[in-house]
């Protein structure tokens, strides 16, 4: 699964990609969260108000509860401050 | 038709050119951001601009979609910038065009509207020697709720 950090979440993740294999259980978007929030103290701070983190898969903008697959590209970034 | 471009642009250009060769549409309307030396208590020496490639795109795409099956549009133009930008400089152009003025008024307002709170953009000032990120604003997100209320009369026109 490949992953894509903006803004803050890429500054407080260390990195702007990277590809991941999470286990078969991870499935939808808030599984995610929780498990790449293991994976290291940085993605930890990275995620620790998942309530002001937005994710994209696939482009398209996905809530906690959407699935996610190995295939899938998906983003995490704060809020947008465009326009 | 959609540009995320670092590039400036030429409003006087973009405008004619999103009439051209069309003589029945009666209104133009447009909106131009520009970056303010404002930054809370400090003065903003820069912005720099970062976006999605790819998504940006297709939220625009989507977002002038919306516009046009919203109201009796003719044309639409969406322009934004990425990349680092000066007090003064101009970030982003919304234009619609359409035989009615409300219209065209209306489709300009939603559209920024959604561009602050859909499109994948973040700012990051530089105030006095400190880059630090723009916090997303409720105010932003109370403005884009407003659009998904039952549409308007110039949205009913519509036909």
């Amino acid at each position: 699964m490949k992953l894509l950090y903006f803004s803050w979440m890429r500054d407080r993740v260390g990195m702007a990609a990277e590809t991941v294999w999470p286990p078969e259980d991870v499935t939808t978007v808030g599984q995610l969260i929780t498990w790449l929030a293991q994976q290291s103290s940085s993605h930890a701070a990275a995620f620790a108000d998942p309530s002001i983190v937005r994710c994209a898969v696939n482009q398209e903008y996905a809530r906690a509860e959407e699935a996610v697959g190995p295939d899938d590209e998906v983003a995490f970034f704060p809020p947008v401050t465009g326009g | 038709m959609i540009k995320v471009q670092p590039e400036d642009f030429d409003v006087g250009a973009e405008l004619a050119a999103l009439r051209q060769g069309r003589t029945d549409v009666g209104a133009v309307a447009s909106f131009i951001g520009v970056v303010r030396d404002v930054a809370g208590p400090g003065e903003l020496s820069a912005m720099t601009l970062e976006h999605y490639p790819g998504m940006t795109e297709r939220q625009l795409a989507g977002l002038e979609a919306q516009a046009l099956a919203r109201w009796p549009l003719d044309r639409v133009l969406i322009i934004h910038r990425f990349g680092r930008l000066l007090p003064g400089d101009q970030i982003v152009l919304c234009a619609a065009t359409s035989s009615h003025r409300e219209a065209a008024f209306e489709a300009c307002a939603f559209l920024m509207d959604w561009l602050k709170t859909k499109a994948p953009f973040w700012k990051l000032e530089e105030v006095d020697g400190q880059a630090s990120w723009v916090a997303a604003k409720q105010d932003d997100e109370n403005a884009a709720a407003r659009w998904q209320t039952p549409v308007s009369k110039a949205a009913k026109n519509k036909t």
